[in-house]
């Protein structure tokens, strides 16, 4: 197991290499998530305002 | 010359830019005034050994020049837009590329010429070699116009954005770069002693290609920023 | 009209493309994290250690297939860019907007996961050779791209401002790929090609070809992700996006009071 983790005295860059890979695609899949949240919100924010325009005469 | 015709309509653009600028030509010195100081900022942050700066003089003289280059490019069509007459410009039924192509020959005229006549003097403060200057200005006399055709399409499509600066400079230095490593490539193997045509003949081709479809491509960025 | 045209209007549609895209956004997610692992296992356990590299070799199973990408994405945003300003089609300036980031960051770990191997492999983080400086240049160009696209308003108009500095830089994505072939670098050439011999052993290629497929399978999956939203974000005054806000909110007061 130490060898594996050591990878023939190169793990110092290996699993960096791998943790940035791993990272950052795991971002990338959840950042749409956050921004659909923002996007819904701000949906539902237009209609309640034009519902409350529509309301006064 | 018979008006209406597209030749009266680029002369009479080119008058008007011309006119404008002259009676603004303080401004004309602004750029140069800015690579004169970035170019002094080297010296006092590298220290003033005449060796040291004398390998990096040509790139440094570039740089200098490409950043005061980007700085003037916002005035373009900045005072066109803001009072309405680069609109007239898009709507007229003159072809726009040529009309555009006619300002982004007076800016180059009047922003990047002056740059070119300081050149030298940037030059010597940084210890060029002597011999090196003519392929330095050679270079810079194929790469300024290029840069500007470059730039000019890169401000077609942010013109009109308030704070526009920032994101200008990011568009347009990748689009930069070639031009930067033939051009600064040139003087440093003219430098080194070696073999220099070569990238200054891709820059001249370069620039053929840009002078022909870089008006073309502003035309179009031009519509779709105003529209 | 016949049935293709029809099709291909119908996919076209917000609406039913929002659908269709959220119907296979999981999977494809689903099928890459398994084709993934896959490759993983495979490059770190099953492939034999290079007798050049030693095991520092092994970070060619996340690089070079983050450099295909890198590429792919590029040229998937250009071509729906050209569709976009020539044809106006919404959905491609949608797809080509939601591309872009995904290629920004596939280029990003490339270059970091190539920095970690110089530093053993060639005795430094970083050099200005011709691939390292022009896939550098591409992370600036998809930066641009987005943040042109940000800074614009009016959605489609920011779409199509986008999708035109994004053709005027795909000049560069032959340049990155041809650049081991034209200039002296220090990069080393091209190892596996399409067409041809590949110069590397059975073990080592198969890993790396199935990590490329679950890649190429994560892009479509994220795409699909960031397209619908991007659909909201431009057709939110249309009827079809405020029902989706509606049953969001709808969905989340249910949760909240299960929960």
């Amino acid at each position: 197991m130490a060898d594996f983790l050591s990878m023939g005295g190169y793990g110092a860059y290996l699993w960096p290499s791998y943790a940035v890979f791993v990272i950052v695609l795991a971002i990338d899949a959840l950042a749409p998530r956050w921004r659909r949240k923002r996007v819904l919100g701000e949906i539902r924010g237009r209609l309640k305002r034009r519902e409350a325009r529509g309301a006064t005469p | 010359m018979k008006p209406g015709t597209t030749f009266a309509a680029c002369a009479a653009l080119l008058r008007r830019d011309l006119t404008l600028i002259w009676r603004r030509r303080g401004d004309a010195l602004n750029p140069v005034l800015f690579a004169l100081i970035v170019v002094a900022l080297f010296p006092l942050a590298l220290g003033p050994e005449p060796e040291n700066l004398r390998r990096i003089a040509a790139g440094i003289v570039f740089v200098a020049l490409l950043l005061s280059g980007l700085l003037a490019l916002d005035t373009l069509f900045r005072g066109d837009y803001e009072d309405g007459s680069l609109e007239q410009l898009v709507l007229s039924p003159h072809p726009l590329a040529l009309l555009l192509g006619c300002k982004i020959a007076v800016h180059w005229l009047t922003t990047a010429l002056p740059l070119l006549v300081v050149a030298p003097l940037l030059a010597e403060m940084l210890n060029l070699p002597r011999a090196v200057l003519p392929v330095l200005l050679a270079a810079l006399a194929l790469a300024t116009p290029l840069l500007s055709l470059i730039g000019a399409v890169c401000v077609a499509l942010t013109v009109g954005m308030r704070r526009s600066g920032m994101l200008l400079a990011l568009l347009v230095l990748p689009l930069y770069v070639p031009v930067l490593i033939f051009g600064a490539g040139a003087c440093n193997a003219a430098q080194a002693g070696l073999a220099f045509a070569a990238p200054l003949l891709w820059l001249g081709a370069g620039l053929v290609l840009a002078l022909v479809l870089a008006p073309l491509a502003c035309a179009a960025a031009l519509k779709i920023s105003l529209s | 009209m016949n049935r293709l045209t029809l099709w291909f209007h119908r996919i076209g549609s917000p609406p039913t493309f929002y659908r269709i895209a959220g119907a296979l956004a999981p999977w494809c997610f689903g099928v890459a994290i398994v084709l993934g692992a896959v490759a993983l296992y495979g490059g770190l356990v099953v492939a034999p250690r290079d007798y050049q590299q030693g095991d520092a070799y092994r970070i060619i199973f996340v690089h070079v297939p983050c450099a295909w990408m890198s590429l792919f994405a590029y040229i998937f945003l250009a071509v729906n860019a050209f569709i976009a300003l020539v044809w106006r089609i919404k959905l491609s300036e949608v797809l080509a907007m939601a591309s872009a980031p995904i290629g920004a960051a596939f280029t990003f770990i490339t270059l970091v996961s190539g920095s970690l191997w110089g530093k053993p492999m060639w005795g430094t983080y970083w050099t200005w050779d011709a691939r390292l400086t022009s896939e550098l240049v591409l992370l600036f160009l998809y930066l641009g791209v987005i943040g042109l696209h940000h800074a614009i308003e009016d959605r489609r108009q920011a779409a199509r401002a986008a999708s035109f500095l994004a053709l005027i830089g795909i000049v560069n994505v032959p340049i990155v790929h041809f650049s081991v072939n034209w200039w002296n670098t220090l990069h080393q050439g091209s190892t596996v090609r399409l067409m041809g011999e590949s110069h590397i052993t059975g073990d080592m290629v198969w890993p790396l070809l199935v990590m490329a497929l679950a890649t190429h399978i994560w892009f479509f999956g994220s795409l699909f992700a960031r397209a619908r939203v991007g659909l909201l974000e431009l057709e939110g005054g249309k009827d079809w996006a405020r029902e989706i806000a509606l049953a969001d909110v709808a969905r989340e007061t249910t949760v909240a009071a299960h929960g």
